[in-house]
């Protein structure tokens, strides 16, 4: 790694700490939380800030340092930004539809089929 | 002007990525990243996509930033539960929101937006009752959050659509 | 000075990132049923992708933020086709 004054460089090392240290968070939830449903919402975290943490900090080396222009570090915080939540919904609607074909009783049902319970 | 740039922005944001991926602003670079973008742009235009019409622009700053600062927050809350209730909150469930918008446009940035903030999760729209099912990981007041997801981002998606 | 500074701060998040990639491992490999390994899977994609920033950042090498977006558009369609399936392929395992 190159030399880089102070003023930049303890903000690039407190950033991509935090963003090792998010990520790593939401990956223990990953692991220690019971239900699907409630991992789902663990690997968010090394997706918005963690994801964003690390790309600033690589962001602000690599200008400081005038190496590169950082181009790809923001396409990644672009591309990642908008492709997350179309997994985790994706994901989400498929293990709801395959608990539901299971006849499982913690998720609830199609609201089509609970009016027809009521009547 | 339809024919051939159906989704200008689109082109032009795939025109600038282009140009950001070559680190170059040649003029052959410029050239060739405005054919692809104008054919990607009259290829999507065979979808049939309804391109969004923005009514009050200058709202959508506001929502970034709106969006932005909750999701700094859920970040600290998500975390924080991780840290303390390892095994999963006993008040992760499922919560059914009435909405007012239909605009499927509208009902894509919405999904962007909860979905992108940790702790809620989109999980299905009914388009007859117009209901939407979240997952949240930590419900303690359900009124406080269909209060958050309709008054914060509902109310201002309506309003730039409107 | 600063060098060290940024070496160690580095090498910390890489061990950071590192253990977290042996957690989503773990789900992936424990599951227990298919959509907790596809999310796991999405979870070392994004794990990889920052551990290969990191790596570009230590040794100044620009491919390494090429292959990371690589790796982030084939994580994106590779978790979306597993999704599809899950959604409409084998229901009940």
């Amino acid at each position: 790694m190159s030399e880089l004054p102070l003023w930049a460089a303890v903000p690039v090392a407190m950033l991509v700490v935090a963003g090792g240290l998010l990520t790593l968070l939401g990956c223990i939830g990953l692991v220690r939380f019971q239900s699907f449903y409630a991992r789902i919402h663990a690997p968010t975290l090394g997706t918005s800030f963690g994801m964003i943490f690390v790309s600033l900090a690589s962001i602000i080396y690599f200008s400081v340092t005038g190496m590169r222009f950082a181009s790809h570090e923001l396409l990644l915080i672009v591309f990642v930004t908008i492709t997350t939540p179309a997994t985790l919904m994706l994901l989400a609607r498929a293990a709801l539809h395959r608990d539901r074909a299971e006849g499982r009783s913690d998720v609830p049902l199609p609201r089509s089929m609970r009016q027809n319970e009521d009547t | 002007m339809n024919r051939v740039f159906p989704h200008p922005v689109l082109s032009l944001g795939l025109l600038v990525i282009w140009l950001i991926l070559q680190q170059s602003l040649s003029p052959g670079n410029i050239v060739l990243g405005a054919i692809i973008a104008i054919g990607a742009g009259a290829a999507t235009g065979a979808l049939a996509l309804t391109r969004p019409k923005l009514k009050k622009p200058w709202l959508v700053p506001v929502l970034f930033v709106v969006v932005t600062i909750d999701i700094i927050r859920s970040n600290v809350a998500v975390a924080w539960l991780i840290l303390t209730q390892g095994s999963g909150p006993g008040t992760a469930r499922f919560l059914e929101i009435p909405l007012e918008l239909r605009d499927p446009n509208g009902l894509v940035f919405l999904s962007m937006i909860i979905t992108s903030t940790p702790g809620t999760v989109w999980v299905e729209h009914d388009q007859q009752a117009n209901t939407l099912l979240l997952h949240i990981l930590d419900v303690i007041d359900e009124q406080e959050w269909i209060d958050t997801i309709k008054g914060r981002y509902e109310r201002l998606i309506l309003e730039i659509l409107a | 000075m600063s060098v060290a500074l940024l070496e160690w701060s580095v090498l910390v998040a890489q061990l950071l990132l590192g253990i977290a990639m042996i957690c989503t491992m773990w789900r992936m490999i424990v599951g227990p049923r298919a959509q907790d390994r596809v999310l796991a899977l999405d979870a070392f994609y994004v794990t990889a992708m920052l551990m290969l920033v990191t790596l570009g950042m230590r040794t100044n090498i620009t491919l390494y933020f090429e292959i990371a977006l690589i790796i982030a558009l084939l994580g994106f369609a590779g978790t979306v086709a597993l999704g599809k399936f899950l959604l409409r392929g084998e229901v009940i395992e």
